[in-house]
């Protein structure tokens, strides 16, 4: 920080489009999501072109936004204190993310604990033919909780300046996610029961498919950073941008141990 | 290295020489003597004040849709029979869009977006907020929540009719398709879902923004109430909406995918439903009120010429109102049929808010005990607030037992309640917060006799519609319905006659506007004197467009 006036390190963003462009985005994604689903101001149902053209648009929108924030990273905008805020808003954003996943749960929990109290049927429900815990499901977990360890191999590395182990780590949690993925598509694909007509599919769906999301997300976010990494990003002071990928990893995989435990193996019959 | 130009997509989106968005380009100089231009300045904005602005103009108009869409409910109440709407649906349209809109386009972008962006960062000390680009996506996200839950009205609901008219808790199976197959609800879920991360993104901001950018020696036990009511108010939203988020997520895939999470005759439960709501339904009523509290103690400590009473009890009344507020959701649903022990808890915690809520009202009127006290408008408008928040408080503590509450549940007497604390609580620390800061927002003057005017018309004009609902809920008339039994025809006109009343309240403040800005008088830095001791008033009116860049040292 020189040459001016400015006496304080946070960093005075410049006005930007992509805050603009990324709410018509959505707009026109969820606009388009209603036309998709129920047929809209004379869009026939099915039509899905408007709700690609607005993710399109968020994609845009992510690439051009974060493209500026790591060239202003490079600029040096991203002070001590401008990276300390960095570290909150991302633990911020994780907590908002465990509690949308509480309403998975909380849902879960009502059908597993509650359905014979409301005299509803029996948990899991009649003619549901459930996962058997201690096959994919153990083996996805197993593929996640060694993920963990890769992704903390890939941050010590980096702390240390050994790049090139940074970047073994950091490939093989890549991998490893996709793994995840791939196990977790096989199963979907073999399940004895559906998403729609009966509360344990719904459940069921709804908070593994949430995570499955996370997960992907959470891998293009490490893809990203080996990207990076690769290109000569980051240094052992300075590589926030894993870091968030990293915590947030973490984060998938502590919302997948929960889903083992009461989804796959306590409430499972 | 920072003149680089590298290149990013954006390059490609604009011309180089673009004056708002490459200004990274130029020297610092040049970025903090110019303001952008007017696209870049109100279309890309990155600056807390703009934003806190745009946030005012959209939540006030936000606010005339809702208040024109209650005054003709209240036109159609003023007597029994269906008078003035179509049908009776249309009715129902009207009462859920004015709720939705008031709560989530009207209070929460004035009271916290508009406000806090404006203030949090000049009274901690801070030259903007933490994440300035995000703040400016909150705003766009909010912005087109408001044009989906307006479209939704024009788009088929319920068979036959335009709207989604199931009550702003859109409780299945009214928000189901069996309620509305059309696609007027799943565009207003689309709304709150936008809104929904509108709202998290700048929880996420004001939280850092008060976390790590408090001015050198400001520590967080000498920050001023304001910042420590949004602090909380952010907490909330952080850890509120997102359950809100999964709920009518469910409700979508419900609508449209067939499954059957509150539907029966898959095994699904609709109470869940109102669980989930009622988790984020609760604290969203404290993340309303809880700024309107942070606003008034100010204003009440100015006009009183003292030090706020107990401010360390003020500040950690709200942390107890935050954190008690996540765990009485239920006392909403006491008809749903819960087990009897699990309605004394819910009775036990929700009273238990009185205490904290009651250590605030009573430090408020210790501030003002041997003060030297003047009355402008802003005090007024504070004054107003502790009264009528009061009455509010007392009917929700009737409320929170069970055992009264099965009796007027959904009656006119919760209508009173929630009016009481809401759209005369909020929306009197609304203009508390108003007329205290417009000077400083605007550098104009507004007219001490016109506020006056205004404040005394609505006050009389709020309580002479809300009261009398008191005496029609007691006399079980139930709410959300367009006409009613001859019996209760003497206080619903006397209740239209205040919203009669209150209307002209509007247009004197429409007049107060139309005044400030045609006079133009120059408002000085510090109007308000010796009481009014916040960073925001050492700062010039309006204050520059880049605030604070030599930060300022606290004692
Ligand atoms: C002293 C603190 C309070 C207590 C004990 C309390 C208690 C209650 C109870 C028990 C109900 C449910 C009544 C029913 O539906 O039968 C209720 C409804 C309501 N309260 Fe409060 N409340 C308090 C403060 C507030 C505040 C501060 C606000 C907003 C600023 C508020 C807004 C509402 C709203 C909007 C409803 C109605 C929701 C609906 O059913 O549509 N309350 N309150
Ligand atoms: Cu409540």
């Amino acid at each position: 920080m020189s040459d001016h006036a400015v006496e304080h390190d946070y960093h005075i963003v410049n006005p930007s489009p992509w805050p603009l462009v990324g709410a018509v985005s959505a707009f026109v994604l969820t606009f388009g999501g209603v036309a998709y689903m129920a047929g809209l101001f004379g869009i026939p149902e099915g039509s899905p072109y408007l709700m690609i053209l607005g993710f399109v648009g968020v994609l845009i929108t992510m690439y051009g936004w974060w493209a500026d924030v790591i060239r202003e990273g490079k600029q040096g905008d991203h002070t001590p204190v401008v990276e300390l805020g960095m570290r909150y808003g991302m633990v911020l954003f994780i907590m908002s993310e465990v509690m949308f996943f509480v309403a998975w749960f909380w849902m879960f929990f009502e059908g597993a604990m509650f359905i014979e109290i409301r005299g509803a049927g029996v948990w899991p429900p009649e003619g549901i033919e459930t996962f058997n815990p201690w096959h994919l499901p153990l083996a996805n977990t197993m593929v996640l909780l060694l993920s963990g360890t890769t992704v903390t191999w890939a941050h010590h590395a980096l702390i240390e300046g050994k790049r090139k182990d940074a970047k073994i780590g950091l490939l093989l949690t890549v991998l490893l996610g996709m793994a995840f993925t791939t196990l977790q598509a096989i199963e979907y694909a073999e399940a004895g029961f559906s998403f729609s007509g009966n509360l344990y599919g719904a459940t069921f769906f709804m908070a593994t498919g949430f995570h499955g999301a996370h997960v992907i997300i959470g891998t293009i976010f490490l893809a990203v950073c080996l990207f990076r990494l690769m290109a000569g990003a980051f240094t052992p002071k300075h590589h926030f941008g894993f870091e968030a990928a990293a915590w947030y990893w973490h984060f998938v995989d502590v919302v997948w141990l929960f889903l083992f435990v009461f989804v796959y193996v306590v409430y499972a019959g | 290295m920072r003149k680089s130009r590298n290149w990013t997509v954006s390059s490609l989106l604009l011309p180089t020489d673009f004056k708002g968005y490459r200004m990274s380009d130029a020297t610092h100089e040049e970025v903090h003597d110019h303001k952008p231009g007017f696209v870049a300045r109100w279309l890309f904005s990155t600056n807390h004040k703009d934003i806190g602005t745009l946030y005012l103009i959209g939540g006030f108009l936000g606010g005339l849709v809702g208040a024109v869409l209650s005054w003709a409910m209240r036109l159609e109440l003023a007597e029994p029979g269906l008078d003035i709407f179509a049908s009776e649906q249309l009715f129902n349209v009207f009462i859920t869009a004015h709720g939705l809109v008031m709560v989530f386009f009207f209070v929460m972008p004035v009271i916290i977006a508009g406000f806090g962006n404006w203030f949090v960062p000049l009274m901690i000390g801070a030259p903007d907020m933490a994440f300035p680009r995000m703040n400016n996506i909150s705003f766009w996200l909010w912005f087109f929540a408001l044009i989906l839950i307006v479209l939704s009205l024009f788009v088929p609901g319920a068979s036959g009719s335009n709207g989604f008219g199931g009550g702003w808790t859109a409780y299945p199976p009214l928000s189901s398709t069996a309620g509305h197959p059309g696609p007027s609800m799943d565009l207003a879920i689309f709304s709150l879902h936008l809104a929904g991360i509108s709202s998290i993104l700048g929880a996420i901001n004001f939280i850092t923004t008060i976390l790590n950018m408090r001015a050198p020696g400001m520590n967080l036990h000498k920050m001023p109430l304001f910042a420590w009511s949004i602090l909380v108010t952010a907490f909330l939203l952080l850890l509120s909406l997102p359950v809100l988020a999964g709920a009518i997520t469910m409700l979508l895939t419900d609508r449209q995918f067939g499954t059957t999470f509150f539907d029966p005759s898959g095994g699904g439960d609709p109470v869940m439903f109102q669980h989930l709501f009622w988790f984020f339904g609760h604290p969203e009523v404290y993340i309303m009120i809880l700024p309107a509290f942070g606003i008034i103690s100010h204003v009440v400590s100015t006009f009183s010429r003292k030090p706020i009473f107990g401010y360390l009890g003020m500040a950690y009344a709200m942390i107890a109102i935050g954190f008690v507020g996540f765990i009485v959701w239920a006392h909403h649903m006491y008809t749903v049929g819960m087990p009897v022990d699990m309605k004394a808890y819910f009775v036990a915690a929700t009273m238990v808010i009185a205490v904290p809520t009651g250590i605030k009202i009573f430090s408020w009127l210790a501030t003002m005990w041997g003060g030297s006290l003047t009355f402008e408008t802003p005090m007024l408008w504070a004054l107003g607030l502790i009264f009528l928040f009061t009455v509010g408080g007392v009917t929700g503590v009737l409320l929170a037992n069970a055992g009264m509450d099965i009796a007027v549940h959904d009656t006119y007497y919760v209508v009173a309640h929630f009016h009481y604390t809401l759209s005369l609580g909020a929306v009197f620390g609304i203009f508390a917060g108003f007329y205290y800061w417009f000077g400083k927002m605007t550098g104009y003057k507004y007219n001490e006799f016109l506020g006056k005017a205004h404040f005394w018309v609505t006050f009389v004009g709020v309580n002479v519609t809300f009261f009398p609902q008191h005496f029609l809920g007691l006399n079980a008339m139930p709410r959300r319905i367009p006409d009613y039994n001859d019996a209760y025809a003497y206080w619903n006109m006397v209740s239209s006659a205040g919203t009669a009343l209150t209307v002209f309240g509007a247009l004197l403040f429409v007049l107060v506007l139309v005044d400030a800005f045609v006079r133009k008088r120059k408002a000085e830095a510090n109007p308000w004197g010796e009481g009014a001791n916040t960073l925001e008033w050492t700062v010039s009116s309006p204050p520059p467009f880049h605030t604070f860049e030599k930060l300022p040292r606290v004692k």
